[in-house]
């Protein structure tokens, strides 16, 4: 059992928080810090990004933190590199997240395999479709004992959710609404009933909802109709700030309530 | 089914697929679904002929350009795209996919453009039907293409400035892909060329492959024999290739020459010599191949023409690169502005920047007498009387 399987095996009541940041954003250094800082907080899980040149699911704060990442001098080798002292700073469940031609550049069977050699427990990246995993890398990914995370949006057919479902290993990450990231969420009677809808499946594995989930009251809304919620895009705003190291905690804090 | 054309999987050889996140997934299977039924049906066939008919002109003429000819010793035909209403072979798609929009129920229609061709020519189909119209365009391409800019707003469409990236057209690619996670349900993408998710690089090659079916016919009424010695075209994303090698592919004895633009030289750093420079890679919904680093960054290319720099080309096109099909040639923008010269010149044609690129690579080819070359002449020169103005100091 991998580090997210027990996550969601032992949580109990609790409402899972997970957080993205973009790899080398503000600055090189600054990923394994703030892994650090996030688990220190009471985070649940983290959402680790791998910055890429045309991020088309991205909204214009993940947007700039890429760029700016990609200008510091991220690169998955970079990224790696970094990654050898993960286990030695975080416990947590990590998980990267990126696009598709990154992962291809530096080989999926290498890519998987590094992955599991600095202890990352699974991969989410939206552009891969679901024929080519199946097809070409779920034996791979399975070898190294990888979560590959699957996005449900609205408009995605129940039959597909099905599909989904049997070939994730994790959790499955469900869309407060089609959307490119950083869009506020708000929960509409139509979303709700996406949300309910999606439960009724019954599904084997547990649900988390991400995009647009920005603070106390949109987390909480979000973990009503899963087990966990993802910040991505408010925290990654939060970085651009100066003092940001000192504001963690309490971001955090005020995002539980 | 010819060996050079989509398998069911959507894939030519090892190029080409769907790699779009969840949130385009519903739009794509809709089109994958649908679109030979729609564009293979009575009804879409007879709106399309009529309106490629009365509404752009077509069949459009297969010149024999008597001068050129004689310059280069062998017979070359020209066929005249920049004769189609809005001045390039652009509308041959958007006809085609406004259409399709149509019977899809889609009532808004997004597009991303570079030059401006194509996005005027999605502006003026848009009219056409009376559909909204928001075009995608990079902040550095709209300044420099400032009269396709006006074109499209007088049309009614809604011009959006791509400030992303290096703001030309992979950034309006990525904008336009963008506005379409977030308008799930009643927006059509018309996508400009033979690029993106399947089933777009076939949907769009099918629309202009009117190009060749036509050449074909006309090839056989002046010379006797329905295929040319040569096919040559200029390939941004490969459009007006695809549609004129479509119907000569499978014909062993037809020579195809893709002609990218090298820029400033291949390897000057400023180039979009794509087969030469790229390798193989996944670029806004497809495998096929690109420029990028080793990181796997997308690197973006030059041209002095804005419609040929793109940093990829369409899965089609590596097939037919990889598998030695076509031939592809790299021309530097010095040497189509003197082609774009020498064809006005010989023969009262002024070429856009574009199709100068293939008039240029007919320099570097030896004939043997008699032979036959179709050259596509993709669109006028109207848009780039600035650039050449400026080039030749006029
Ligand atoms: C006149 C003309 N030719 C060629 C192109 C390149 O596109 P494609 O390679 O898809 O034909 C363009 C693109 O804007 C164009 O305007």
């Amino acid at each position: 059992m991998n580090r997210i399987n027990q996550l969601f095996a032992d949580k109990g009541d609790r409402r899972i928080l997970s957080i993205y940041f973009t790899a080398g954003y503000p600055t090189l250094e600054s990923t394994l810090d703030i892994a650090e800082a996030l688990e220190k907080a009471g985070v649940d899980f983290l959402e680790i990004g791998f910055p890429y040149s045309d991020p088309v699911a991205d909204g214009p704060v993940i947007q700039h933190s890429s760029e700016v990442a990609l200008h510091n001098g991220m690169t998955l080798h970079v990224l790696f590199e970094q990654l050898k002292e993960l286990r030695k700073r975080v416990s947590i469940p990590v998980l990267l997240m990126g696009y598709v031609n990154p992962v291809l550049q530096y080989g999926v069977e290498n890519f998987c395999e590094s992955c599991r050699a600095v202890g990352v427990d699974g991969v989410i990246v939206p552009d891969l479709p679901m024929y080519e995993f199946e097809e070409h890398y779920q034996s791979v990914f399975e070898a190294n004992g990888l979560s590959n995370i699957f996005l449900v949006t609205p408009q995605t057919s129940e039959e597909r959710i099905r599909k989904i479902d049997g070939l994730s290993t994790g959790f499955i990450y469900l869309l407060s609404s089609s959307a490119t990231t950083g869009k506020n969420l708000s929960v509409s009677e139509s979303t709700t009933a996406y949300f309910s809808r999606v439960r009724a499946v019954g599904l084997k594995n547990p649900t988390v909802i991400g995009f647009g989930i920005s603070d106390h009251e949109t987390f909480v809304r979000a973990t009503e109709y899963a087990e966990g919620a993802i910040v991505g895009s408010a925290f990654v705003r939060l970085l651009g700030e100066a003092d940001y190291r000192e504001k963690i905690p309490q971001f955090i804090h005020q995002l539980r309530g | 089914m010819s060996e050079y054309q989509v398998n069911d999987n959507g894939y030519y050889g090892n190029f080409g697929g769907a790699y779009i996140p969840e949130m385009l997934y519903p739009n794509v299977e809709e089109l994958r679904q649908q679109y030979l039924a729609i564009i293979q049906s009575g009804d879409f066939q007879r709106e399309f002929d009529r309106l490629l008919r009365d509404y752009v002109g077509r069949p459009s003429p297969l010149y024999p350009a008597a001068r050129l000819s004689e310059r280069y010793g062998a017979n070359i035909f020209l066929k005249r795209e920049d004769l189609n209403h809005t001045g390039a072979h652009k509308i041959n798609n958007t006809i085609g996919q406004i259409l399709l929009a149509e019977r899809l129920g889609k009532k808004r229609i997004i597009a991303e453009t570079g030059a401006g061709q194509h996005g005027v020519a999605t502006a003026t189909v848009c009219a056409l039907k009376g559909l909204q119209c928001v075009v995608y365009m990079g902040a550095i391409d709209i300044e420099r293409q400032a009269p396709n800019v006006a074109r499209m707003k007088m049309m009614g469409a809604e011009v959006v400035a791509a400030n992303s990236g290096s703001k030309t057209l992979k950034d309006a690619t990525n904008e336009a892909l963008r506005d379409w996670i977030n308008n799930p349900v009643d927006t059509h993408y018309i996508i400009g060329s033979v690029v993106g998710p399947h089933p777009y690089p076939d949907m769009v090659a099918r629309f202009q492959s009117v190009i060749s079916a036509e050449t074909r016919k006309q090839l056989l009424e002046k010379t006797g024999r329905e295929t040319p010695n040569y096919a040559v075209a200029c390939v941004g994303g490969g459009s007006n290739a695809a549609g004129m090698f479509y119907h000569f592919l499978d014909e062993p004895s037809v020579k195809l020459v893709a002609v990218e633009a090298a820029g400033r030289g291949i390897h000057s750093g400023e180039s979009a010599a794509t087969t030469v420079l790229g390798r193989e890679g996944v670029l806004h919904g497809s495998r096929s191949i690109l420029m990028q680093t080793a990181d796997g960054q997308v690197i973006e290319p030059y041209s002095i023409s804005a419609g040929l720099d793109y940093p990829g080309i369409g899965p089609q096109h590596a097939w037919l690169h990889k598998t030695g099909r076509a031939t592809y040639a790299a021309i530097t923008d010095d040497e189509a502005m003197q082609a774009g010269l020498l064809l006005t010149r010989l023969e009262g044609i002024i070429p856009a920047i574009e199709s100068a690129h293939a008039l240029a690579q007919l320099e570097k080819m030896a004939f043997k007498g008699d032979e036959n070359v179709v050259v596509c002449l993709s669109g006028r020169g109207d848009k780039d009387l600035d650039n050449y103005m400026k080039y030749f100091g006029f």
